[in-house]
């Protein structure tokens, strides 16, 4: 790890002036991937700037009838919430799917938005990586590759984002609330992450300046009818090979809305609206869902170890868009695929 | 190779040191004042500067629990937290679990059922499954296996653990009648 100094922000405004006045300065709050970055030396921050005494710990009602999550939250806190597993239980579902009890206990709201790629090239500063250093190449695409993406990439980067939470915080529509030097914004989660291109060394669209104080969940939760299903080497405390986040509204055996979001296939949760009206209207059958993934994979391209990950994600999509059909979600504790 | 890189590297005379800090934390009910680097981790504040060495460093990257203590009773990894923003926080790491000679049940529960081979992971073991106890989230042997996937156990240990675990849950919801099932 480098030498840094350390600060504490005592207010929003206070930590938005100090990363403002010196662009090689990082927030910190739970610090669960910063500082394994920064013992990796891939982050040398000169500055942390501690903002865990922000008041920004509350969980509460928006005017909407959602759901404002302070992004001081822990994960685990948030998991638990009575309001979470009652109302979005989808994302209290993706939330105990990731990382352990200890971490989750550690990780903030924000912060878990802010995870970078757990690409292994990336990690590897004796290795080219166009996300760690720009314009030094990508080790992945001819490397091995088999936790990369299939979707979204490009000749820069076939990174993904390691988050289990945001796939289901994009399957909900939920927004990113930022403060920052020129004032507060509301960001849209789609709009949040985005894809390599050829700058893959921003992974967001929050600006340099710029804090998250928030996250908005708009009313409807769909906890009716949900599942987070997440395919990986062993089962528990492992990233997603593929993992998949549905919500359906239902009348009888017909969907009258559905949403579907892929983690651990693209540089961002992978969220297909065009997948999502096919699915509106249609019988909840097996074929709908084949034709919606189907949709969804119609670009997929694998790199050689993951080609796997085009079949496995068909298959997880069928799967997880049964599971919430039948009303029967993926148990996150005994993990039995039913 | 050594020479090589010896003879590139420039002379280090200029890099700065920001200044060390005072921080206080109650570590088993014990006042302790450290005047620390930030860069100084929990785990490497309890280990290097407060001589505790029961909590073990283990991958060093939150990967496989050896560090576990908890902070205001909850568990935590100590490897991923920097000892300066726990100012004031209430520390427990697995020497301060027995009361005098008496073992706390989990420790007690790890001997009698032979939860470990080599120890290395088991003070973390211990010090996550008095998180887990607390948080009141695990009542079958499938969740306790869910729950304490954050401790990573080399020599294999993990049926005998979740027999000890089990049995001090078991032994607390016969003491008190368990709420029902949502």
């Amino acid at each position: 790890m480098n030498n840094f100094a350390y600060a504490r922000a005592g207010d929003v405004a206070d930590a938005v002036r100090r990363i403002a006045a010196d662009p090689a300065a990082k927030f910190i709050a739970g610090g669960t991937n910063l500082i394994d970055l920064m013992k990796e030396n891939v982050a040398r921050p000169s500055l942390l700037i501690d903002i865990t005494q922000l008041p920004l710990s509350r969980v509460e009602d928006t005017k909407d009838g959602g759901l404002r999550i302070g992004t001081l939250v822990p994960n685990s806190d948030l998991a638990y919430h009575p309001q979470i597993e009652a109302r979005y239980p989808l994302l209290a579902s993706a939330i105990l799917a990731g990382a352990s009890p200890q971490l989750r206990n550690m990780a903030s709201t924000g912060g878990n938005l802010l995870q970078r790629t757990r690409c292994m090239y990336f990690y590897d500063t004796t290795t080219p990586c166009n996300k760690r250093t720009p314009g030094s190449g990508c080790s992945a695409l001819e490397g091995i590759n088999r936790m990369h993406a299939i979707l979204g990439t490009s000749q820069h980067c076939i990174a993904t984002h390691p988050s289990d939470m945001c796939v289901a915080l994009a399957a909900l529509e939920a927004r990113v609330l930022a403060a920052g030097s020129g004032g507060e914004r509301s960001i849209a989660f789609a709009d949040f992450h985005r894809l390599p291109g050829d700058t893959p060394h921003v992974d967001s669209s929050l600006r340099a300046d710029e804090i998250i104080t928030a996250i908005e969940l708009p009313p409807q939760g769909f906890a009716d009818n949900y599942s987070y299903l997440k395919i990986r080497d062993r089962l528990s405390y492992a990233f997603a090979l593929v993992s998949v986040a549905v919500g359906l509204e239902m009348n009888g055996d017909t969907i009258r809305q559905a949403r579907l979001a892929l983690g651990g296939v693209a540089h961002k949760p992978w969220r297909d609206r065009q997948a999502e009206a096919q699915l509106a209207g249609a019988r909840a059958t097996r074929e709908s869902f084949l034709q919606a993934a189907d949709v969804v994979l119609r670009d997929a391209r694998g790199f050689g170890h993951n080609d796997f990950k085009i079949e496995l994600a068909r298959r997880a999509m069928v799967r997880a868009l049964t599971q919430a059909a039948r009303a029967t979600p993926q148990s996150q504790a005994d993990k039995r695929i039913r | 190779m050594a020479q090589g890189a010896a003879a590139t590297r420039r002379p280090t005379q200029a890099i700065p040191v920001p200044g060390r800090m005072t921080v206080t934390l109650y570590v088993n009910g014990v006042e302790r004042k450290l005047d620390i680097a930030p860069w100084t981790t929990l785990l490497d504040a309890l280990r290097l500067h407060l001589d505790l060495t029961g909590t073990k460093k283990g991958c060093d990257h939150g990967q496989c629990g050896a560090c576990t203590v908890l902070i205001d009773g909850r568990r935590i990894n100590s490897c991923l937290t920097l000892a300066v923003m726990k100012e004031g926080a209430r520390i427990v790491t697995v020497e301060g679990l027995a009361k005098g000679d008496a073992l706390h049940p989990l420790q007690q529960a790890f001997i009698e059922h032979d939860a470990f081979q080599c120890g290395y992971c088991t003070s973390g073991q211990i010090c996550s499954a008095v998180g887990l106890i607390a948080e009141g989230k695990a009542r079958t042997a499938d969740e306790i296996r869910e729950l304490m996937s954050g401790n990573i156990c080399r020599c294999g240990a993990y049926p005998n653990i979740v027999t000890a675990i089990d049995e001090v849950l078991s032994t607390k919801a016969a003491q008190k009648p368990r709420e029902a099932r949502p």
